[in-house]
């Protein structure tokens, strides 16, 4: 392509092939040629290139987002495909940011993209997010997220949030002139342990799809200063049921981000889930006492009598179990007890570890003296002991 | 009645239901009884005081309770409660 055909990115002037390429946003009056040079000039920085960063960046690369900014130190999984659409099975064991290159060069080769292959940290953020005009949360992890809404919280640049679980989706725009963060609706993150990840607790494939492109919406709007952006709402989504909401969100005058102003640097903001919450609430999901999976295979090699239950989901349980272990999910653990033996020791898992965890705790509270956690669950049990078992 | 909209993460832990009729005049009072209906769902809605957590924000219809009285909060029986814990999936 001659550069006279490129185009500009400083002044936003678009190359002539480019009218037709953006015409369904030019005869928009929200948008039209200065929201599309808007658009050209813009830099929008994605932290994460999976679910969310993946309906994210294609359609702010086809919207024509001068440059998009990738953050994310990962490679492409195949469980990562079910949801992450910016990657496909022939990039499986590649970079993220490597596939994702080629997939916005193949959508839109006017879209510069800046990768950093990283782990988003309070020693790098400041350089990476430097001379971005939006940022895009789009990580998978409370550490990141607190890290994230801090550092635009400091810089001034707004965040534009989502959050998936399962069939459950939130949206917003934080840290914009004015309005409220991430901290002020969450003070603090959940103990860990207590919300599990989505590789435990599963997500809908296509509710990424749906809150990623939610999140590029916004980032449009801010961006072309177009319509009404989610700042000061919220947006709550129950894809399972399809429920929606949009519920206010005011600022904190005692934030600490926002508010008080007290965060003055990113040093303590990925330590969010170390930070000590309510003292029973830490008391409740304290560490517990784990088994490894060899050792457990060793011992039940050896003739010994344990009790192996499973506290994951029965349809969880069709899909993989341990040769032996009894179903108890955790919800109905308590009215189960009597199924169990005090005498006899007791093995709990799950999937990773996760919930069997908050089962010992239980199981403890009730009066079981010898119950363990199979460290890592029955994913490490697959991966150590028994292959045949099926991971998922 | 006010009702009490769960997200679908915790239905499970209440017989499946996402919206519950609760009796009460006030938020807490409305969150202690779907508590005690449903002991499994009862620590995360609230901690073992009674009071609120950071991470899981009640509103009452379209306001946050902490702006508005939190679990004191006087509840109609028109209104709508919606438990939003905190999600960091990605």
């Amino acid at each position: 392509m001659a550069s006279s055909m490129l185009p500009d990115r400083t002044t936003g002037d678009l190359a002539p092939g480019e009218y037709i390429r953006y015409s369904r946003h030019l005869i928009l009056p929200e948008i039209g040629v200065d929201g599309q040079r808007a658009l050209r000039r813009a830099r929008v920085l994605l932290v994460g290139a999976g679910g969310l960063g993946s309906p994210a960046a294609l359609y702010l690369a086809a919207a024509g987002v001068g440059t998009l900014g990738l953050v994310d130190f990962d490679t492409v999984d195949v469980s990562n495909l079910q949801r992450q659409v910016l990657h496909g099975t022939r990039d499986i064991g590649r970079h993220k940011l490597d596939s994702a290159r080629d997939r916005i060069a193949d959508i839109n080769p006017g879209v510069h993209v800046e990768g950093f292959p990283v782990r988003l940290s309070a020693d790098n953020a400041y350089e990476i997010a430097e001379g971005f005009d939006v940022v895009l949360d789009g990580t998978d992890n409370f550490a990141t997220r607190y890290l994230v809404n801090d550092l635009c919280v400091l810089l001034g640049v707004p965040n534009v949030y989502g959050s998936i679980f399962r069939f459950d989706g939130q949206a917003s725009v934080f840290a914009a002139a004015n309005g409220p963060c991430y901290r002020c609706l969450y003070r603090q993150p959940p103990p860990a342990g207590l919300v599990p990840a989505c590789a435990e607790g599963g997500v809908l494939g296509v509710l990424p799809g749906l809150v990623g492109t939610i999140q590029a919406t916004e980032a449009i709007k801010l961006i072309t200063r177009a319509g009404t952006p989610l700042i000061g709402r919220l947006l709550l989504v129950d894809a399972l049921h399809w429920r929606q909401r949009v519920v206010r969100l005011r600022r904190d005058p005692e934030c600490p981000a926002c508010g008080t102003r007290e965060i003055r640097d990113l040093s303590h903001s990925e330590e969010v889930c170390a930070v000590p919450g309510p003292t029973d609430v830490d008391a409740v999901f304290a560490a517990v006492p784990e088994i490894e999976p060899t050792t457990l295979s060793s011992r039940l090699a050896s003739g010994e009598l344990l009790d192996i239950v499973d506290v994951r989901e029965p349809h969880e349980w069709a899909i993989a179990r341990i040769a032996g272990a009894r179903l108890i999910p955790l919800a109905s653990l308590e009215s189960r007890l009597s199924e169990l033996s005090p005498e006899r020791e007791i093995v709990v898992h799950c999937k990773m570890g996760g919930r069997s965890a908050q089962a010992v705790r239980r199981l403890r509270a009730a009066g079981f003296k010898r119950v363990w956690n199979l460290a890592g669950g029955i994913q490490r049990w697959s991966l150590e002991v028994d292959p045949k078992v099926p991971t998922y | 009645m006010p009702t009490v909209n769960l997200p679908s993460v915790l239905t499970p832990l209440a017989n499946g239901l996402h919206t519950l009729d609760a009796v009460g005049s006030t938020v807490g009072e409305a969150i202690d009884d779907v508590a005690r209906r449903f002991p499994s769902l009862s620590p995360r809605l609230r901690d073992e005081h009674g009071a609120p957590y950071p991470f899981v924000t009640i509103y009452l219809n379209d306001e946050d309770i902490r702006f508005i009285g939190g679990f004191g909060a006087p509840v109609q029986p028109s209104d709508e409660l919606s438990v939003v814990p905190a999600v960091a999936g990605g």
